[in-house]
Parts: structure tokens; sequence; C-alpha cells
């Protein structure tokens, strides 16, 4: 079944845009978690006499949205207005970009895959509606926060290129990634930043037979998506396989039934009545403000990818973790530009530095690159024992000491003292006579016991290849 | 002392180096008070006004703190948290809101009849309509209530109770004046202009109002001195009528001020041709088309959820329709389903996207005849005051606005100035000139004017 039905989606992403001010006023842009209604003024209210005008940041942050992402950028747009009724939308229209959007024709490469982007375009966001009781239906009565209301949002509009629901989830990891090396959005799917609606129709292979398009929306986290798109796939396949009709639908992902559920009929769906915003002159941008912008980009994440693999030696896998957050691969070459062991280096990364910012939370780790510069020369010298590093860096990272000061403090510098360890040894050989015996009579696993009582004896401070070779010499006479 | 009468001549220029303001806004609010029961110019009066010189503010424009009612029971009780920007520009100049004037219900009509708060009647003949949508200001001027007032013009609505009261009304080149604050009609139509007692008067208070707003990104960076030709003796200029000023439903009266104003040209030294404008004709259904579209969307907002009239329901949608329903008046709703539906997907090639084309080439056709000609003049109306509740049918209604629309469609100033009376009713003459000539039209029709006294 899987070969023969294949799943065709395409995404629409909505992206808050991190601008100072809204879309079309002066207001904060800045509006998660504030008190309700505090960010607002008679333009983003839609008072009457009250008119829009564009902000350049908000340009200017879709131009660089519509560069990285591969885009046409047409230096003629203009805003429309899509008419529509409802309590979190003000003005009974939102002004988007319909006729002539920002950007058109670009795309983002997943899986080696180039997912076409057909169009990114600039618009404003709608306020929130809180009810009464857990939902609207089962309310007495809604009220409206409107400090979303006029904020910017960069609409992305892919072709539906996406082959699984899998590689929508990829798409839009990605896109997030993206879209936070430039600086333009957090991209927080858990607090709306970033939303995605997708579009998916399913193809038997065998008939050639496509079924009609389902619009799927509330998909907020990249889990969702690909979960909700997974139970569409099922959904869709089940009815082509049992020869239904496919409604052509916008249905919407339930968290808690783990499914998708009807929202509307094609017969329901509005007339937006779309025309162009009389209040706004068309946008006509300069050709050498595109181009400034665009150089202003930092490197994109590909590109960075491609660096790691090639002149720090990483796997791709490796490489994309330590890209793929750009504090992190930020932080990650101002350490190896210091310890000048870029292998090394990644591998405390991916293993300690990760587990303890997933352990204890990013802002409670102090490390700097001279930590790494300092432990890992600890450990050429002789002085530590991997293990003993790793309880050393945990240290560092939590309050910033110098692994040096940790080492000297502790007193956990490494015995190499040949004759205190032999010492050790042969009290311990000779408390045991046992497990010689045994050892002697084959019993080879019991090396390691003795290893372990010369530790246990040091403190774990001997240095673990000194103490093998001594008791090698002791034990088997090597 | 300042005796009612002499207030009610006085201009806008006088009043402006007349020291006991004071008076001004005393004498403004006697008059009203006492003859304001007749003639219904204000729909709200400011009981205690600042002082200053008093002009009249048409109830479309917001002044901060004073309710803005549209003429519509949908706005009732809304009170404007702003000012409108000529508002402050007005208020910087030492001017005084005495008065909020009426209107046709969101400046929909050409009569103040569909008004919320009843009809404006002309102060020439009380059984009258003052003209619309500006009746208010237009009838406040007139009576001399108030020194001069603001109105706004979508298409006409400035120019055609200026001549329906026997003042002067200017409708500015588009984007010269601030919209801010001003409750949209059809935006992209929509300006801002005086009406006052003179041509001179109208420049003043142009040279306060205008200029670049950045609350109006449709506003444009021009700077004009709107009094330059003011008291100048005007060059000889070449003058377009437009045939259309004779045709079929222009008043036989209007026509004969038509051929005096040809002859009072000609006998001041004007070149003067008859121009046949013929793409005029589609002015009005183009008008009634893109008008309508944008007034639909920029009426959306009056919903009963932010401000103004609520009649709750058990459902939204069934609130929506009840708060519309008994908010709006039988006039805007006819235009808010006119607009609708041109809008609507399957009609706005037809309809919207037909209607901006048409509207591009009547304006070319403007500007060709303005390679040739200096001015283009017409009646502003083809008809006189009329009779109110005396026009019932829509269309007859609507093809009043056919002289005044053109200058909209394609955002011209232009100007109607009072020119003698038939049977004892004003009429207006239309002078209307390329975009952004506005001190030009102002000055041209200031040497009429002069000439005439």
């Amino acid at each position: 079944m899987d070969n023969r039905y294949r799943p065709v989606i395409g995404l629409e992403i909505h992206v808050q845009l991190n601008t100072k001010t809204k879309a079309f006023c002066d207001c904060s842009a800045e509006v998660f978690d504030l008190e309700p209604n505090s960010s607002i003024c008679p333009v983003c209210t839609g008072q009457p006499g009250a008119l829009p005008v564009p902000s350049h940041e908000m340009f200017e942050l879709g131009i660089k949205i519509a560069s990285a992402l591969n885009c046409h950028i047409n230096l003629y747009s203009r805003f429309d207005r899509k008419n529509y009724f409802y309590p979190d939308l003000p003005k009974g229209y939102q002004i988007t970009q319909f006729f002539h959007p920002l950007s058109e024709r670009g795309w983002l490469e997943v899986d080696g895959k180039k997912i076409r982007i057909t169009r990114i375009h600039l618009e404003e966001d709608a306020g929130k509606l809180l009810h009464s009781g857990d939902n609207i239906t089962k309310s007495d009565y809604s009220l409206v926060d409107m400090n979303r209301c006029g904020v910017p949002l960069a609409e992305i509009v892919t072709e539906p290129d996406i082959e699984s629901p899998e590689q929508a989830r990829i798409f839009m990891e990605k896109l997030r990634t993206i879209l936070r090396y430039i600086g333009v959005s957090t991209g927080d799917m858990e607090k709306g930043a970033m939303r995605c609606d997708a579009n998916i129709s399913v193809v038997d292979t065998i008939t050639g037979k496509q079924s009609n398009k389902v619009e799927v929306k509330n998909m907020n986290s990249f889990k969702f998506v690909e979960k909700a798109l997974e139970y569409e796939f099922d959904r869709i396949v089940q009815l082509m396989e049992n020869g239904q009709e496919v409604e052509r639908e916008t249905r919407g992902w339930n968290l808690t039934t783990k499914s998708t559920v009807s929202m509307r009929s094609k017969e329901e769906s509005h007339d937006y009545r779309y025309f162009p915003e009389p209040d706004i002159p068309p946008v006509v941008l300069d050709s050498e403000y595109v181009e400034k912008i665009k150089n202003s980009l930092p490197e994109l994440p590909d590109d960075r990818l491609r660096r790691f693999v090639n002149d720090y030696k990483l796997s791709e896998k490796d490489a994309w973790t330590l890209v793929e957050d750009k504090k992190i691969a930020d932080f990650f070459e101002e350490v190896v530009k210091q310890t000048k062991e870029p292998k090394e280096t990644a591998n405390w990364f991916l293993t300690e530095l990760f587990r303890m910012i997933s352990e204890h939370g990013e802002d409670k780790i102090h490390i700097n690159p001279t930590h790494f510069v300092e432990l890992f020369q600890l450990m050429r010298d002789g002085k530590i024992s991997r293990n003993m590093a790793k309880d050393i860096f945990q240290e560092s990272a939590l309050s910033g000491k110098m692994p040096s000061e940790i080492v000297k403090e502790k007193g956990l510098e490494q015995v190499d003292d040949t004759k205190l360890i032999e010492d050790i040894a042969k009290k311990v050989i000779e408390a045991h006579p046992k497990e010689v015996e045994g050892f002697k009579n084959g019993k080879e696993g019991l090396f390691g016991f003795f290893v372990g009582q010369v530790m246990k004896e040091t403190k774990g401070k001997a240095n673990p290849k000194t103490v093998n070779e001594i008791l090698n010499k002791f034990l088997r006479g090597v | 002392m300042l005796t009612n009468e002499a207030f009610k001549t006085m201009t806008l220029k006088d009043a402006m180096t007349y020291e006991d303001k004071s008076a001004l806004v005393e004498r403004s609010v006697e008059i009203i008070a006492k003859e304001d029961k007749n003639i219904r110019a204000f729909i709200s009066v400011n009981k205690s006004p600042n002082i200053g010189i008093p002009i009249g503010i048409k109830d479309n424009m917001n002044v901060k703190g004073v309710e803005t009612t549209c003429a519509s029971k949908i706005l009732k009780g809304y009170v404007a948290p702003f000012d409108a920007t000529v508002v402050q520009k007005l208020r910087e100049n030492g001017f005084s809101f005495v008065g909020k004037t009426n209107l046709d219900e969101f400046a929909m009509g050409a009569s103040t009849e569909y008004s919320a708060y009843g009809p404006t009647r002309n102060p020439h003949d009380l059984e009258r309509v003052a003209g619309g949508s500006s009746g208010g200001s237009a009838a406040a001027v007139a009576s001399g209530e108030v020194i001069a007032a603001l109105g706004s013009d979508t298409g006409g609505s400035i120019r055609q109770p200026a001549s329906f009261c026997g003042v002067v009304g200017f409708k500015p080149t588009y984007g010269l004046v601030s919209r801010y604050g001003l409750v949209a009609f059809a935006s992209s139509l929509d300006q801002i202009g005086p009406i006052t007692k003179t041509v001179e008067d109208s420049a003043i208070l142009m040279n306060i109002i205008a200029g670049k707003d950045e609350m109006d990104s449709t506003t444009v960076d021009r700077k004009i001195d709107f009094t330059e030709f003011i008291g100048k003796q005007f060059p000889k200029m070449k003058v377009a009528v437009a045939t259309q000023s004779f045709g079929e439903g222009v008043e036989d009266g209007v026509k004969q001020k038509v051929r005096e104003f040809i002859t009072l040209l000609e006998n001041f030294g004007h070149e003067v041709a008859m121009v046949d404008i013929d793409d005029l004709k589609y002015a009005v259904a183009t008008y009634y088309i893109i008008a309508p579209s944008e007034a639909s969307t920029n009426l959306s907002r009056f919903d009963g959820v932010k401000y103004g009239l609520r009649v709750s329901s058990d459902s939204l949608r069934d609130s929506y329709e009840k708060t519309r329903g008994e908010g709006f008046g039988d006039e805007v709703k006819r235009r808010i389903l006119i607009g609708t539906f041109t809008l609507s997907a399957a009609y706005y090639d037809a309809y919207f996207e037909k209607a901006q084309k048409v509207r591009r080439k009547i304006a070319n056709r403007l500007s060709e005849v303005f390679e040739k000609y200096d001015l283009i003049i017409t009646p502003t109306s083809p008809i006189v005051a009329f009779k109110i509740g005396s026009v019932s049918d829509p269309l007859v209604y609507y093809m009043m606005d056919i002289f005044t629309i053109p200058a909209n469609l394609a955002g011209l100033p232009a100007i109607s100035i009072p020119f003698g009376k038939v049977d004892n009713l004003p009429v207006g003459i239309q002078i209307m000139g390329p975009r952004f000539s506005d001190a030009k039209v102002l000055g041209f029709a200031d040497s009429i004017e002069r000439q005439l006294r």
C-alpha cells in the first residue's frame, strides 16, 4: 500500500516578523504574553478615520526571507484587502498582498530535493479571542485581545513538491533554522510565531488518479505537522481504497483525539473580495536597496554545513547538529579557533555540552573557549583522565571556573608517580590472594578488579595507563 | 461691538486679523442657537467652545473628545480618540470647533437628506435641500453661522452643496490634504477641502490644512502656496467649456448661466472653446462601481464589536446582521450591496477591474484636454437645489453628480463658485484644472469673483 499511494503536499507558512513596530502603525510588535490590549492604537484597532502606513522594516525582513529562499524579488509590489468578518479582525479586512506579492519563484533544498516556493508576501496578523469557557461554543462570552492585530507576517507558499509528512516536518525545521539565522523571527511554532497550514492530496500510482486536495490546519508544532499529515494521508488512502470520494475541505488537527476533523467544506469557503488597498500607494523598491539587504545576510545554514564538512572533516549529520542552532554554531567556531581541534571539540559539543544544555538550560551554562583549551591541554599532558575531564567540564560549565583551578582545588591532579602506584598495587595484590589465584587460573576478567582496587585506593586519581602497565608487570610478568 | 449681521458676512481673511476672537465665538454660538432650529446644519454643537475662529467641521472628521457620528445610527455614542490631521492643524492655527455639521450618512448622497439626524435645509429656501453630502457645512457657511467650514468630497460633496447654497467649495488635488481622521467613504476618491464665503478664504484655509502627512501615505510632498495668485491680475487663459454642459438633464436656467459665464470670460479677454469630452458620459457609471466597492469594505469595521451600536444576539452572525441592519440607512445599505457585488470574485473583472480601466481612460482624456487648455468649465450641478423629498429614484439622484465626479476619478483640483441665481436659487460654476494646479484654479476663480463684485 505504501508504495502504491503517494502523498502530494504543499505548505502555507505564516512567519511573524520580529520588527520593532507593527506593520502599519508605531505600536510595538513584541506582543507575546503582554497584558491584553496594551499594545494598540487607533490604526491597529480600526478606529474610524485611522489609516495604515506600511513600515520599512517589514520590507527589509521580507526581502531577507525572500533572498534566503532564493526568490525573485518584485521591485513593484502592492497591498490588497482581504475582506471577511470576524471579531479579531477590527477593520473587517486584512491588509495583505494578493495581486502583486513581494516575491515569487524560489526554493529550499530538503533531503537533496529542491522544494519550490511559489510566493512570499507580506501581511498583517489578526488579534486573538479569549473565550470565557473551554471553547467558543461552550462560552457565554468572548473577549477580544487586539495586541496581535497588525503584527507583520510573511506568508510563504510552497508548490506541492513535498513527498512525505516527514519531509514536511523537515522542511519546517529547516525553514525555522534559516529564519533564526537571518534574524527575522523566533520561529517558535508553539508560541505561534510560525504557523503552518498544509494542502495534501494523494496519487494512486497504479491508476494515476489523484484525490481532491484537503487543507489541514491547527498544526502548532513540528511534530504535529508530521502527525497530522500522516493521519490525513492514511485517511485519504482509506477512502480511495474503498472507492469513496475525497471531499475538498478544510480539516483541523485535533490534539486530544489525534485526528483531523472537518472544519468547512469547499461550498462554505469565503469569497474574500480581494481588491487593491486604496489607502496605501504601490511600493516601489530601489534595486540598490534590495542588493544592500541581500548582501547583509549572514552565511546561510546550508553553506555553513558544507564548510563544516569540508574544513572540519565532520560527518554531515554531526555538522548539521552543530549548524542547526546558530548560537551553538557560532560558539563552536569560536572554540575551534582556539583549540585548533575541530573533531575533538565537536565530540565534546555533541555529547557533553548538549547533554548539559538539555539538563540545565542554556542560560545556566557559563563555558567559554579558554575552558576547552585548558581542558584539552590537561588531558594531553596526562594530568587528568578523560573521565575526570568530564566531571571537570561539568563543573566549569556550571560555575565558569577554569579547569586548572578546579583540579587544584579538589586535588584532582592525576597520580602518575610510578613508585607510589607500585606500592599500592603490591598492597592490593597481597590483600586479595583468592583473586590472584583465580586470575592465574585464567579468569582474565579479574584484571579489571585489580585496576578498580588501585583506582579506589588512589581515589580515582591514578593515571589509568600507568596502573595498567604496573598491574601487567606484577600479574602477568610482562 | 460685533453685530450678528456683521459676523454673518465676515470673511475668514478678516476674522484672522479680528482681535476679539471670543466675540467671534459668541456671535457664532448665538446665531447657531437662533437659526439652526430651521436650517439644521449641525448634528452637534459645542456647548463651551474654545476661543478662536468659529469653523464648522463635517461630522465625518474626528475632533478629539467629540462624538463623530457620520450622520449614522451605527456610530451613535462614538467619541473620537484622536484629532483628524486637518483638525489638529486648525487647532494649532487658532480655530474654534463650534460644532459638527450634518451630512448624508457616511457622505453617501447629494442632498443631506440621507442623515439619521434629518435633512439640512437650504438657507436660500428652507423647503429645499442644501445639497450634499457636505450640506451642513455649506448651509452653515451660507447662513453665516460660522466663518468657514470643512467638507469632504468623494464625487462632488463639497462643490455641489456649495453650489446649491451659493458659497465657494474647493476640492483639492488628491493627496494634498491628509485624510487621517476622515472616516473613509471611498479612499481613492475622498478629499477634504474648504467651504467658504470667498475664494480667497478657501486659499487661506488650504494653506493651513494641506501638506504631506506621515499618518496618510497617500499624501504627497508638494509645497504649494495656494494664495499665490489671489488678488493678482490674471493672464489670458485658454478655457475649455465641456459641451456636456448643455447636454440632456441640464436645466435651462443652468445652461443660461453657463452661457453668461462664457460671455463674461470672453469679455475679460480669456480664450474660450467648446470641447466635447465624450468620455464624461461614463463617469457616473464608473464612479458608482468604484465608490461603492471601496465603501463596502471601508464600512466593514462597523460591526458592533468595538464601538458604536451593537445589537446583541445569540450568534455572532446574527449580531452582525442585526447591528448593521439597524445601524445603516437605506442609501448606505444600497451602496454596500452594490460594492459587495462588484468586488465578488465572479464579477470583479466585469465590474471593478473594468471600472478601473475606464477611470484611467477618463483621466487620460482629461489630461489630453489640459494639453491644449488651461482649465475646464462646467456647471457644478445640472440642476439647482430641489425640494426636500422630491427625488426618490436613485438613478436620477446619481446623475446629478455628472460634472463633479470626473475631478474625483482623475484626482484633479476643482472649485465651485457662485454665479448668480435662477428662480432665486444659487447656481455654481465649476472650474477644473490639471493635477497640482490648485493655486492657479483658485487664482483664476478669485479673479472672476473680484470682477463680479
